[in-house]
């Protein structure tokens, strides 16, 4: 038996089916993963996320350590609330996770990291802090509950109290307001709109059998996934991990060069990689026939050479195979896909594939 | 608890066999194995006329989340597959043992069918597995 979220017996009296993900018992569908998410896409679906890994910094010295650990550069958050994605990297500039990083006050961030890199994360956190005043504390106590979806916001404004409905209802895109030990943040991992809320388990017991009967749909990790990769967002560990480097990840816009005078943790290495030249790009590939395109698949680019899918699946939404793949840098508009040692043609395309609920790409 | 129904055989890998009046068998996957595999979004089934030996890939069967092979339960030959899987795959999901079938087989030798795992040694097996 794995870890459990204070939600794991209600995602059994759902009906869950339940999964081992990094150690945790999480649900990966309650019944139909597609139902679930078509869910998402056009009215409110709620995840347990309560797995991932809350990290608070605190101390004079937070914001300078987190320019230097971070390769998105924190002082772009000059805005208490606001939220920034940005990878953490190691020397070499291979990409070590990526996270979202929460300014709540002067000398205070929070961290949301992956749980599958936990203890990896937390060691070079707690290792490279070390000549910063700051303090690192994880907050293991606190769940979380991603609610995601055109009309997740207004599922959750009309069961929250007036101070947090009225902190919450405020709140732009990818900014996050402190209402007490709650933290309502506008951002997701979806492609919709919607609110990530950290939160004390007893409170996360209380809100998901809210929304529950207030007919929001309870999601699993499976769902989650192909959301995800519809939205064109990279999933550490598939696209991107400790081998590669974000400048063929598809993560060159999370990369904060300047100011030029910013040190942080591998920037001298995606220096020396820019000078050198790339050799790859990540990319989106659409299938043109039926299939599911599959991690790992061969990609073969007619006179130009081969890359690989990072993440492939079956796109609910466009009703297509879809996939991020890292092909060569002159990769065009098309490429082949050995699927059980058959080439078959897919489109090249630019992510995201679905916002919003609608098809950004055009199908061949 | 996965349904078996009485009337059909089945095999390890998750297959089920249904003899017709004709002689022929249909054949599908099992109410278990859809349940694992979760949203079927794609099925490929044999052209009709391919010879299939026992325990032979014959089909694919893809979820959202994973592709398996689905194996001939006996010898035998395609002489109808389901073609209505191409556009509404989610059939074997709701429909395992019925509209979900994959296809027909003739079979090398009848008597072969009394090889196969009756519902509750299927049952058993799922269990023990």
């Amino acid at each position: 038996m794995g870890k459990q979220t204070p939600l794991y017996p209600l995602h059994q009296a759902m009906g869950a089916r339940l999964v081992d993900f990094a150690g945790w018992d999480m649900p990966i569908h309650y019944g139909s993963q597609i139902e679930e998410h078509h869910c998402v896409r056009r009215a409110a679906g709620m995840f347990d996320v309560s797995h991932m890994t809350v990290v608070d910094l605190e101390g004079e010295q937070t914001r300078a350590f987190l320019r230097y650990l971070l390769a998105n550069d924190v002082d772009k958050l000059q805005q208490p609330g606001k939220a920034l994605y940005s990878c953490m990297l190691d020397e070499q500039g291979n990409v070590l996770d990526d996270l979202i990083v929460y300014f709540l006050e002067p000398q205070r961030f929070r961290l949301v990291v992956n749980s599958a890199t936990r203890e990896k994360d937390l060691a070079w956190i707690v290792s490279q802090a070390g000549p910063f005043d700051v303090r690192v504390t994880e907050r293991p106590e606190l769940a979380m509950i991603a609610v995601q979806g055109p009309q997740a916001r207004d599922q959750v404004l009309g069961l929250v109290d007036a101070t947090q409905r009225a902190a919450a209802a405020e709140l732009k895109f990818f900014f996050a307001a402190e209402c007490g030990d709650w933290l309502i943040a506008r951002t997701g991992y979806t492609g919709e709109d919607g609110f990530e809320i950290v939160l004390p388990g007893d409170a996360a017991v209380k809100l998901w059998t809210q929304l529950g009967e207030a007919g929001v749909q309870p999601c699993g990790l499976g769902c989650r996934d192909t959301l995800r990769l519809e939205a064109g967002m990279n999933l550490y560990g598939a696209d991107m991990d400790e081998s590669v480097s974000p400048l063929v990840s598809g993560l060159s816009w999370t990369l904060a060069f300047k100011p030029e005078d910013r040190d942080f943790i591998g920037r001298a290495a995606l220096e020396a990689q820019r000078a050198a030249g790339l050799q790859q790009k990540l990319v989106g590939l659409v299938l043109e026939g039926k299939g599911v395109l599959r991690n790992h698949q061969k990609v073969v680019v007619e006179g130009i050479g081969e890359g690989e899918i990072t993440s492939g699946s079956f796109s609910p939404t466009l009703g297509r195979a879809i996939a991020l793949a890292r092909v060569p840098i002159d990769t065009g508009s098309r490429c082949q896909v050995d699927m059980r040692g058959k080439l078959l043609p897919a489109q090249v395309v630019k992510p995201p594939f679905v916002r919003n609920g609608k098809a950004q790409i055009e199908l061949n | 608890m996965s349904e078996a129904p009485d009337d059909l055989k089945y095999t390890k890998s998750h297959e089920w066999v249904r003899l017709n009046d004709d002689g022929s068998v249909t054949m599908g996957i099992t109410d278990h194995a859809q349940g694992l595999l979760g949203d079927l979004v794609y099925v490929e089934v044999p052209e009709p006329g391919r010879e299939l030996e026992a325990e032979e890939a014959c089909a694919v069967v893809e979820s959202v989340k994973a592709a398996s092979d689905v194996y001939a339960p006996l010898a035998g030959t395609v002489v109808e597959a389901n073609e209505e899987l191409a556009d509404a795959p989610e059939t074997v999901n709701s429909d395992a043992y019925g509209a979900g079938w994959l296809m027909k087989l003739q079979l090398a030798d009848p008597d072969a069918l009394d090889d196969l795992m009756d519902a509750s040694d299927y049952l058993e097996y799922v269990d023990s597995e």
